[in-house]
């Protein structure tokens, strides 16, 4: 099966400063991939590329067969920045049926993905949700006309661990259903729950493998170690 | 076109959380009218020449205000970057901004209107419903030009002081103050390449007893003019891409 990112060569700098300086990059269909690394090593910016949200100096970004940003993808292609956006001063279901309607989908999907996230019952304005619920609030926003590519910019920050874990729940659920989802996170217990992990450090890919593979070549015990010795083995 | 409705809808909702914006934006220039109405109580032909024009210029200045703040919002709380990932063409939002707070503005106007016409004895030289108009087309001016400008606001405090740098300006050169043929002539074209000037003429030409004439079209169409070059550069800032 073909990839649904491709990345060849991408090359981004932004305010100045090289923060990708050529990574290529294949995101199997299907799966969960897990983006690790560093604050500041270039997992916001790699995301963004493949939204096509980033204004790229140069390299071929290729998501579910065409250039990323075209716009037949922005119906394909659902995308949660770290911060939340959704309007401060609507509901969760006001904001909701507003996307609804942009993305073209009915009103039972907004029942279906308020109900999914947890946050069924909460007629307050989004302004005054809790941090985690603002966060949940957001990533329903993507979820409403079901993409085939999420793209999760930290999506699990501010949560607390029952709800991290029903979250990578759902996840590995629509992986399963075929979504291709990719997960940025600093949090190693999450990175246990994905299928691959991406390690990033200064903008490089230092390792893509699966969890076990990435323990066994380190020799580490936990991925906590493991990473550490991929980041710092690097600099020595 | 149902994403450009699905937005005014969603721009009126967000308004209708902020009852306190509401109500300062209809009791603000009936305030205001009644105020000038006294200041002029001695001269009421002085009143009837201001009063008028000052009904369609009070939706031009909140609509500018409401909307580069606004938009403003969107933009850095990350709404904006979200919708233009969706397929959401930049024309349904702008649109959609526009429909919102012309409804607003069509009821402000209004509402100062009965104030005027009604309580304070205003009279409209053509028609009430011309004037009411011009108040709505100078509403949407506004608008376009809030949405634009607020491209060059990082803040909602830089934001709030494009009202003295770009709208306080418009208003002393218009000819609402001093009559622009009184004026000094670098004052008379610095005053033509203001929006303001042919909206205020346009709305002192309505008040007037005299024929509209053509100068009343042309003041007509630099308005509509200068609102959709307004709106495409405001389009040309929101960027799918930024670095």
């Amino acid at each position: 099966m073909s990839a649904a990112v491709s990345i060849r060569g991408l090359r981004v700098s932004r305010g100045g400063k090289l923060v990708l300086p050529g990574i290529d990059l294949d995101v199997p269909p299907g799966s969960v991939t897990g983006l690790l690394g560093p604050s500041g090593s270039g997992k916001t910016t790699l995301m963004r590329a493949i939204v096509g949200v980033q204004i790229v100096e140069s390299g071929d970004v290729s998501v579910l067969g065409m250039p990323a940003g075209s716009p037949e993808l922005r119906r394909r292609v659902g995308y949660v920045t770290q911060a939340p956006s959704v309007y401060g001063d609507l509901t969760v279901r006001e904001n909701l049926t507003y996307f609804a309607r942009i993305v073209g989908v009915g009103g039972d999907r907004v029942d279906a993905v308020i109900e999914r996230v947890g946050l069924a019952g909460h007629e307050q304005v989004a302004g005054s949700l809790s941090g985690g619920q603002l966060a949940r609030a957001s990533l329903a926003t993507a979820l409403l006309n079901e993409p085939e590519l999420l793209v999760l910019d930290e999506p699990t920050v501010g949560l607390d661990p029952v709800l991290r874990r029903d979250l990578w729940a759902f996840f590995t659920e629509l992986a399963a259903g075929g979504t291709t989802l990719l997960v940025s996170s600093h949090v190693m217990d999450e990175a246990e729950r994905c299928d691959r992990l991406v390690l990033l450090r200064e903008g490089t890919v230092v390792a893509v493998e699966t969890p076990d593979a990435l323990r066994e070549r380190t020799g580490a015990s936990g991925l906590d170690e493991a990473f550490l010795r991929l980041i710092e083995g690097g600099e020595r | 076109m149902s994403a450009t409705f699905a937005t005014a809808a969603r721009v009126l909702a967000q308004l209708r959380r902020d009852p306190r914006t509401i109500a300062l934006l209809i009791v603000v220039p009936c305030v205001l009218i009644f105020l000038v109405d006294q200041l002029f109580a001695e001269r009421p032909e002085v009143f009837q020449q201001v009063g008028v024009p000052l009904l369609g210029i009070f939706p031009l200045v909140s609509m500018f205000l409401v909307t580069s703040i606004t938009m403003l919002r969107e933009r850095t709380t990350g709404t904006l970057e979200r919708l233009l990932t969706l397929p959401l063409a930049k024309l349904d939002l702008l649109l959609g901004y526009g429909l919102a707070f012309a409804a607003v503005a069509a009821v402000q106007a209004t509402i100062v209107s009965l104030v005027g016409f009604g309580l304070l004895d205003l009279e409209a030289g053509h028609s009430k419903l011309l004037v009411i108009a011009l108040a709505v087309a100078n509403a949407v001016l506004g608008m376009a030009l809030g949405l634009f400008l607020s491209a060059f606001a990082q803040t909602e405090f830089q934001a709030v002081q494009f009202m003295p740098a770009f709208i306080l300006p418009q208003i002393l050169l218009c000819g609402l103050i001093v009559p622009r043929e009184d004026m000094a002539e670098w004052l008379q074209w610095l005053s033509a390449l203001m929006p303001f000037t042919y909206a205020y003429d346009a709305l002192a030409r309505a008040a007037s007893t005299e024929p509209l004439g053509a100068r009343f079209w042309l003041d007509v169409a630099v308005v509509v003019g200068v609102t959709l070059l307004a709106l495409a550069l405001g389009a040309a800032t929101l960027r799918r891409r930024t670095p």
